[in-house]
């Protein structure tokens, strides 16, 4: 008894170790979404393109949604870019995007210059609806399925690995139940 | 002249004192004004603002991870300050608010975790350490000392410590004896 009680101190220690090592790999700025599994939040707002023309979610809700919030002043969305215009030519998906804490003109530029992937981009100068959607800053990309449920967030740019591994096993899963009439 | 000098002297001093207060207000005046926010909001009343100033610094801002939305100039820190401007305006109590934003950020955003059983380790975690480190102390505390009789040498080892202390013409050679017979 006593010789286990002597080596209590090494075991105690080792364990710590253990997890301050695994503490090192872990990325603090991953953070999950509260918002899975809740309904997109009502808004209205003005589109980028055209300020007299306010939007909702009945504006998208019923398809299977893609929601990008991106910016002008955020480098990995320029990144993204490209491949947005890809999925833009996804039949499945349908791309919306949320212009977030921007400002219009250089929006609007940005649009001209590197093409529009999207239906259309809701312009969230304030960030109202970047803050009911959770939004931590840019680039983020929300599924909504076509019950106007969010389904998942991810953070971060968007690549062909990245839609591989993260986003087309759920958008098969969504396709499947809007078939089964879920 | 002893006198006038003395006057000056006096006067010397009161100067520097007054610029050093001035250097050292002004300058604590500057941090002030560099780590508050850039937009202003405008409140109805006294008890909103202090609202307002409480909850902004109750609540963390999500990317910044050590900053309070008060003291973050990030884009979603303005954003959270807007909205709960906007929600304070639309009269909606401290707790309706701090649920709003636990509901799209998770508990994350509080800087004092609710008591859960995901923050049960937090919050009790600190005192049951306490409780067990006192509890050590007593039982070592507790434990009876060493007495007196134990350590006090018995006869026979009382006889060889005389035997070895007997001064002898040379202590080596005793000690090599002693050795030698040992074996």
């Amino acid at each position: 008894m006593n010789k286990i009680i002597r080596f209590l101190p090494l075991v105690l220690v080792i364990a710590l170790g253990v997890v301050l090592y695994r503490g090192l790999s872990l990325n603090p700025n991953e953070m999950p979404s509260a918002m899975i599994g809740k309904a997109m939040p009502d808004f209205s707002l003005s589109t980028l393109n055209d300020a007299e023309k306010m939007v909702t979610k009945a504006d998208f809700v019923g398809d299977i949604v893609l929601l990008n919030v991106w910016a002008t002043w955020c480098p990995t969305c320029k990144y993204e870019h490209p491949y947005l215009l890809e999925l833009s030519k996804n039949p499945q998906v349908k791309l919306y995007g949320i212009n977030y804490k921007d400002e219009r003109l250089p929006a609007q530029q940005w649009l001209t210059h590197y093409e529009d992937p999207y239906q259309f981009s809701v312009f969230d100068d304030q960030g109202l609806l970047g803050v009911k959607l959770g939004v931590f800053g840019a680039p983020e990309t929300f599924v909504i399925d076509h019950h106007g449920i969010i389904r998942k967030r991810f953070a971060g740019a968007i690549d062909v690995r990245v839609w591989r591994k993260e986003f087309e096993p759920l958008i098969q899963q969504l396709i499947t139940e809007k078939q089964q009439g879920k | 002249m002893m006198f006038a000098g003395k006057l000056l002297n006096q006067v010397l001093l009161t100067v520097i004192m007054m610029v050093i207060t001035l250097i050292v207000t002004t300058s604590l005046g500057m941090s002030s004004v560099q780590a508050s926010p850039v937009e202003t909001f405008e409140f109805q009343d006294e008890v909103t603002k202090v609202r307002f100033q409480a909850l902004s610094k109750e609540l963390r801002c999500p990317k910044c991870q050590n900053q309070n939305l008060a003291d973050s100039n990030s884009t979603v820190a303005s954003a959270l300050r807007l909205d709960l401007y906007n929600l304070l305006i639309q009269n909606k109590s401290d707790a309706e608010i701090v649920d709003l934003m636990v509901d799209r950020y998770g508990e994350f955003v509080l800087y004092r975790p609710r008591v859960s059983s995901v923050t049960y380790i937090l919050w009790f975690g600190p005192a049951l350490l306490i409780l067990i480190g006192i509890i050590i102390v007593i039982v070592i505390l507790r434990k009876k000392p060493v007495s007196k009789e134990s350590l006090s040498l018995n006869t026979e080892q009382q006889q060889k410590l005389d035997q070895l202390l007997t001064p002898s013409d040379n202590n080596v050679s005793s000690s090599k004896s002693a050795s030698a017979q040992k074996e």
